[in-house]
């Protein structure tokens, strides 16, 4: 069963369009922003600023939320830290699966060599869509060499000693900056598999689009909120104030400070720029990325290429690079936007283990309704036990 | 870049302030290049770098030095390459004595002036062999430098005078090159290194075997810099530090070799091509001095007829440029009317303006997309000077604070200028952006790029074009009937673009008109195609030489736009580069002397036996049936001239210069010095600062003791300026927009977490800092990202300050501007002022306000003992006794101006006095 058939069953959506998701792959991230200012630009959101500095690195709009659709998160982490999360990258990889890396590697099909994030339990990882899986298999790979990429590669690889990811002598990786490092890595919404918002949207405004993403209707939404409670990764918000226009309008007037915004009251996340994947165009954010950081297509393409990449930054001995939202048994049945992360969720402000609050419906429903037959039948041996009497 | 193996970032912060080129970086990477990061600070490139190594800034000399003394001791560099194709087997005259000998000044030096005659750093050739014959066409240095001669070689090297230069192949003779070059750079040791810059020998050795290894045949190295390198007192050294390395080590002329000089705008590369700088004419020609009274004066003072290559065809390329400018008013009787280009007659850069500006010899200033009151150092320098104007045009985006610091800037607010007071008239000229105009736009790689007016600029809005159109038909309308002689280049200029549909003179005419056409003969009025077709005998004409070909057949070749994903990856169709679409320059070097590639995996352009003529992936940089071996006559001169193995055609010996007899003016191999204000002494020499170094010693441009001297724990620590990819300069295209401005809000300071301690700062909350400039204030960011070096046995503690801030009351957001606290001192090569290092304190708090901001810095000043003389000696080895006055800064600073400085309390009286 491939993902996107699984996905059709899971959600009940027929549609003759692959799903689109984003990979966004932190390991190249340059933090420039530029994906939410083209964001911001495309959609009008109004700004989200006092116009002061927030005290968190060079991050001043602190999160996603109904005028940011695209947060780029800064953190700053020195040795140990570093080391924990190159141990606990490892560890998701150890998890009884082939071992990736150099020299000792098996030859073994990567059927289900996992690097998913600690979002999925272990246990399930093994499904399919799990890191790893790609046929360019990090454990066929050769360990180290000029030449790591998947494609656009001019160059021989090899020669003297240029490869990135060099080799120690006893043939482990060695790493040039061990001491510090300034993690960037930018949010947006996650177009889940099981979205919570959807599923408790009470008018009908969010739907789900023929590319397998979630939208707020605008002309629908009634601005409840419950939402905002139902979607785990806190994406979701209604929108309450702000300012469009920018304060000097060329030309013309300068505007209040108090301009209405659109959609104010309304609840507000980012689209995945549906008016422009209507239009067969790139979402903003993806198409403003300099360095490729954000990466646009179709979701099994994106999840190819994510696996492919974690397997390739294990290979160089960077251990910490895991997936998050590529596991399809996760609390959300995997995400339309797939991240490569290099520490735990958490130090991204991203939950651990995401779970849609209507998860446990089915199961409740199962429980109430055998407590309602439990129920029937005892009335009704009540009723034959009194007879008898 | 992208073909790099390993690419070393020096002097710049390359993702973030050029983010969109870094993709280069970022696909040399993923290739399986190493990346690595020199900087003071950790900053977003670090964070995607293989390795960060923090440095001390403005001490880069020395880090680049050992690496060429570690490639030279270790035997590492590509002789074949090193021998053929540079000055390393040159000798160099017996008058010559190193910085090594002297104590820090090369031979030449002339304390009078405070500068070099180049004489004794010239080649020895066959005819005489002692160097002297050039000697007279060796230009006194401090001309060159009012001149800021070191710029004028943007499109070829200078003129070495006559003669054949004399050889030793063997490298063996003590006065060749490369000789001289082992002897100069041998102090240069990872010890020193440590000791200097702050990075261990550890970290020195990871660098050095990272460049050597992928250096030669199969593996190039990448350098790229930006103003983290130009932006000091001898910033053109620490470029030519590396193109000294880049040459030993077989690095130039090659895929994935060179410097990459990234540029800081969009366009700035264009805007020195075709110049908006006070000493160049379009292409590189120099502005004519007032010695150069007839076009053959000229022609001859910046090229010799036997020099190799084709500048010496630097005539043709004069002709046509006035052939341009003033068509059939240009004649040969009347010497292509030459005498219509105005001549200059010292330094008329943008500090030496500001200087005549305070002595009020200046009435008007046009401000172009500049805002120098956030923008330039000394920022209150910048305003009290423009207060001295009679009028000001500000055309911008915004209501930049160069606009309205009459009102709102900071001496408004501590009282020291009152605008009922100020005489200045501000005119604001709303400009268009760059997508409510059309026209070019050329970047670092020289490649340059079309791009069409998407819509049509708001209100009055008017772009450079039309304006400066509109300007000079009102100015000729003016002296239309005038027979005022000086009037004359005015009405003979030609003026007459078409215009578009909305009524804009239209640019694709200007560009036409930038790449020449004939005049005469069958092809008359048809475009030229290539450069070597302008005659000096007005039969064609052509606006910048080098620009020529990009409009050939009459395409604008700069508009082309085929994806790269449809051609090879030289891409020569996506726009045009200058010269002749060539993507490498100097790409004769990519082939070993026999005209083989040296390796398969570097291929790109070779000798083609069979066909007899070079050929390639990019575009041959040589005369295409010039054979490897040929060796011709090389006095004969010009192109004609270039030997089979001289690849770098634009050189007058056709060779790379690692020692360069002539065109630095502040030494022929560059040599550490510690920058203006230093918290240690000089390593190498008793010579503290560059001798050569332009100064202006005035009281309100007053420099703090470096080293050991007295007062300079006054302001213990260094501080260093940047941009964030946030903001762009001095704010006038970011500070105004809402989306940008939300991003980076407020003017901050980057510190460690040891000085944080120190100091008693606390992260996020307010700070002071105090240079003897001025004092500002600034939020703390408290950051691992900051490291504290040890240096000379001294804890340096560095301080980042991004300057996009500026008091004002327009734009979204405004702070203090970084700028106000750095003084006035500048490059002599090219007159580039000091951006990157300066001395300050930091004390917890915000600044007083009003007048008592002034109050605390003249406390400092006292305090630190300053006088107008601190730090302004050119010679500071006490031995010399050669510092009789050091005012007699004639050709470069400047001290009879009226002091603008501090004078707290009395700064209304002052003001009013000078009325």
């Amino acid at each position: 069963m491939t993902p996107t058939s699984a996905f059709a069953d899971d959600t009940h959506w027929d549609h003759p369009h692959p799903r689109r998701g984003f990979f966004t792959d932190t390991s190249i991230c340059i933090g420039c922003k530029a994906c939410e200012v083209a964001c911001k630009e495309w959609n009008r959101n109004p700004v989200d600023s006092d116009y002061e500095i927030l005290g968190s690195s060079y991050d001043n709009t602190g999160g996603l939320g109904a005028d940011t659709w695209r947060h780029v998160a800064f953190i700053e982490q020195t040795q140990d830290r570093i080391e924990e999360a190159r141990e606990s990258g490892r560890a998701l990889v150890n998890l009884g699966m082939p071992r990736v890396g150099p020299p000792q590697a098996a030859s073994t099909p990567a059927a289900g060599g996992c690097a998913c994030g600690s979002a999925a339990p272990a246990d399930d990882a093994a499904g399919s869509g799990c890191a790893c899986a790609g046929p360019s298999s990090a454990t066929t790979a050769p360990a180290a060499g000029g030449c790591g990429s998947t494609g656009g590669c001019g160059c021989s690889s090899g020669g003297a000693g240029g490869a990135s990811a060099g080799t120690g002598e006893d043939g482990s990786p060695v790493l040039d900056t061990p001491d510090f490092r300034w993690l960037m890595s930018s949010d947006v919404c996650k177009h889940c598999t099981h979205a919570g918002c959807l599923d408790v949207c009470p008018t009908g405004a969010l739907f789900r689009t023929e590319f397998g993403t979630v939208v707020v209707q605008e002309d629908i939404c009634n601005g409840c909120g419950t939402c905002v409670a139902g979607c785990p990764f806190g994406v979701i918000e209604r929108r309450d104030d702000g300012l469009v226009e920018p304060k000097t309008q060329r030309g013309a007037a300068p505007m209040p400070d108090t301009v209405k915004v659109p959609q104010d009251g309304i609840a507000q996340k980012c689209t995945l720029c549906y008016d422009r994947m209507k239009e067969d165009q790139t979402p903003a954010c993806a198409q403003a990325c300099p360095t490729t950081s954000i990466k646009y297509g179709e979701r099994e393409t994106m999840l190819e290429s994510a696996q492919q990449r974690v397997a390739q930054l294990h290979e160089q001995g960077r251990t910490e690079a895991r997936l998050y939202g590529a596991n399809p048994k996760d609390g959300v049945g995997g995400t339309g936007s797939i991240f490569l992360l290099l520490d735990e969720p958490e130090v991204y402000g991203l939950p651990p283990d995401p779970r849609v609050p209507t998860a446990d419906l089915p199961r409740m429903y199962k429980r109430a309704g055998m407590a309602v037959a439990g129920m029937l039948a005892l009335g009704v041996a009540a009723f034959a036990a009194g007879d008898r009497a | 870049m992208a073909n790099a193996d390993c690419i070393v970032i020096q002097g710049s912060n390359m993702a973030e302030c050029h983010p969109v080129g870094f993709q280069w970086v970022a696909e040399a990477k993923a290739r399986g290049a190493k990346v690595i990061h020199v900087d003071p600070r950790f900053t977003r490139t670090s964070a995607v770098a293989d390795k960060h190594l923090p440095i001390r800034a403005g001490s880069d000399i020395v880090l680049l030095g050992a690496l060429i003394n570690y490639v030279l001791s270790n035997d590492l560099w590509f002789h074949e390459y090193v021998v053929s194709y540079t000055n390393a087997a040159t000798l160099i005259s017996e008058d010559f004595e190193d910085a090594e000998d002297l104590n820090g000044l090369f031979s030449g030096y002339d304390p009078e002036s405070g500068s070099y005659h180049l004489g004794s750093w010239a080649y020895q050739t066959e005819d005489d062999g002692s160097g002297h014959e050039g000697a007279e066409e060796h230009a006194k240095g401090h001309e060159q430098r009012a001149k800021a001669g070191g710029q004028q070689f943007g499109s070829g090297g200078a003129p070495v005078g006559t003669g054949t230069p004399k050889r030793d192949k063997t490298l063996q003779h003590p006065r060749t090159v490369f000789q001289i070059l082992k002897r100069h750079f041998s102090r240069y040791t990872p010890e020193m290194v440590r000791e200097t810059c702050g990075i261990s020998e550890e970290d020195f050795a990871y660098l050095a075997r990272s460049v050597t290894e992928n250096s030669g045949r199969d593996r190039t190295t990448c350098f790229a810099y930006a103003v983290g390198w130009t932006q000091h007192t001898l910033g053109a050294q620490f470029i030519r530090t590396a193109s000294i390395l880049q040459l030993l080590l077989g690095n130039m002329g090659r895929p994935g070799g060179g410097i990459m000089a990234l540029r800081g705008h969009a366009t700035i590369q264009g805007s020195t091509d075709i110049p908006t700088l006070f000493n160049l004419l379009p292409g590189y020609l120099p502005m004519p001095s007032v010695t150069a009274q007839t076009l053959d004066d000229y022609v001859d003072g910046i090229r010799t007829t036997n020099q190799k290559g084709y500048w010496a065809n630097a005539r043709s390329y004069a002709v046509n440029l006035l052939k341009s400018w003033w068509g059939d008013a240009a004649t040969a009787e009347n010497d292509y009317a030459y005498d219509y280009i105005p001549r200059i007659n010292g330094a008329h850069g943008t500090y030496q303006t500001l200087m005549a500006m305070l002595k009020d010899q200046v009435e008007g200033y046009f401000l172009l997309g500049q805002n120098p009151a956030v923008g330039s150092a000394n920022g209150r320098l910048q305003r009290m000077g423009m207060s001295h104007l009679k009028w000001l045009v500000v055309r911008d985006l915004n209501m930049i604070e160069s606009a309205t610091w009459w009102k709102d800037g900071p001496e408004i607010a501590s009282g020291e200028l009152r605008t009922e007071d100020i005489d200045t008239e501000v005119f604001f000229m709303p400009a268009a952006t760059h997508v409510e105009k059309s026209g070019s736009f050329t970047q670092t790689q020289r490649l340059v790029q079309w791009r069409h007016q998407a819509v049509t600029p708001p209100g009055d809005a008017q772009s450079e074009l039309e304006f400066f159109h509109e300007l000079g038909k009102r100015i000729r309308a003016r002296v239309a009937d005038s027979d005022d002689p000086r009037d004359r280049p005015l009405q003979d200029l030609t003026w007459d673009y078409p215009l578009t549909e909305e009524g804009e003179p239209d640019a694709e005419a200007v560009l036409a008109e930038i790449n020449g056409r004939f005049l005469t003969g069958p092809d008359a009025d048809k475009p030229l195609s290539s450069y070597t077709q302008m005659k000096d005998d007005g039969s064609t004409a052509g606006g910048c030489w080098i620009y020529t070909g990009i409009y050939a057949d009459g395409v604008n070749r700069a508009a082309m736009r085929v994806p790269g994903q449809v051609q090879d990856e030289i891409a020569s169709e996506w726009a045009w580069a200058w010269p002749a679409n060539r993507r490498i320059l100097y790409n004769r070097a990519s082939a070993d002397p026999q005209g083989k590639p040296w390796s398969e995996r570097k291929k790109l352009v070779w000798w083609d036996e069979e066909n007899h003529t070079w050929t390639g992936k990019d575009n041959p940089d040589f005369p295409l049936d010039r054979e490897p071996g040929s060796h011709p006559d090389p006095q004969q001169g010009g192109p004609d001239a270039l030997a089979g193995d001289d690849p770098f055609i634009m050189q007058a010996d056709g060779k790379g210069w690692l020692f360069s007899p002539k065109g630095m003016l502040d030494g022929p191999l560059p040599t550490h010095y510690e920058p203006q204000e230093s918290p240690v002494d000089n390593p190498l020499y008793t010579q503290q600062q560059s001798p050569t170094r332009v100064m202006f010693p005035r009281e309100d441009n007053l420099s703090a003791p470096s080293g050991e001297a007295p007062g300079t724990d006054v302001y213990p620590f260094m501080f260093t300026t940047y941009r964030l990819t946030e903001h762009h300069t001095a704010g006038g295209m970011s500070r105004w927009l809402p989306y940008l401005s939300e991003l980076q809000p407020e003017m901050f300071c980057e510190i460690s977490p040891e000085l944080a301690e120190l100091k008693g700062l606390e992260p996020y909350g307010w700070a002071t800092i105090v240079s003897p400039r001025s004092a500002i204030e600034v939020k703390v960011l408290v950051t691992d990202r900051m490291t504290p070096l040890t240096v000379g046995g001294k804890t340096i503690h560095q301080i980042g300050l991004p300057y996009h801030w500026g008091a004002g009351s327009d734009a979204v957001v405004s702070g203090d501007g970084a700028n106000d606290l750095l003084g006035i001192t500048l490059d002599p090569n090219v007159q580039i002022q000091n951006f990157k290092t300066g001395s300050c304190d930091i004390r917890p708090g915000r600044r007083p306000r009003g007048a008592q901001r002034d109050e605390l810095v003249r406390e400092y000043q006292q305090r630190a003992n300053l006088t107008i003389m601190t730090g302004m000696e050119r010679i500071t080895d006490p031995e010399r006794e050669l510092n009789d006055d050091p005012l007699r800064a004639r050709d470069s600073g400047d001290v009879a101006g009226r002091s603008t400085a501090y004078t707290a309390g009395t700064a209304t009286t002052d003001q009013g006095e000078d009325k």
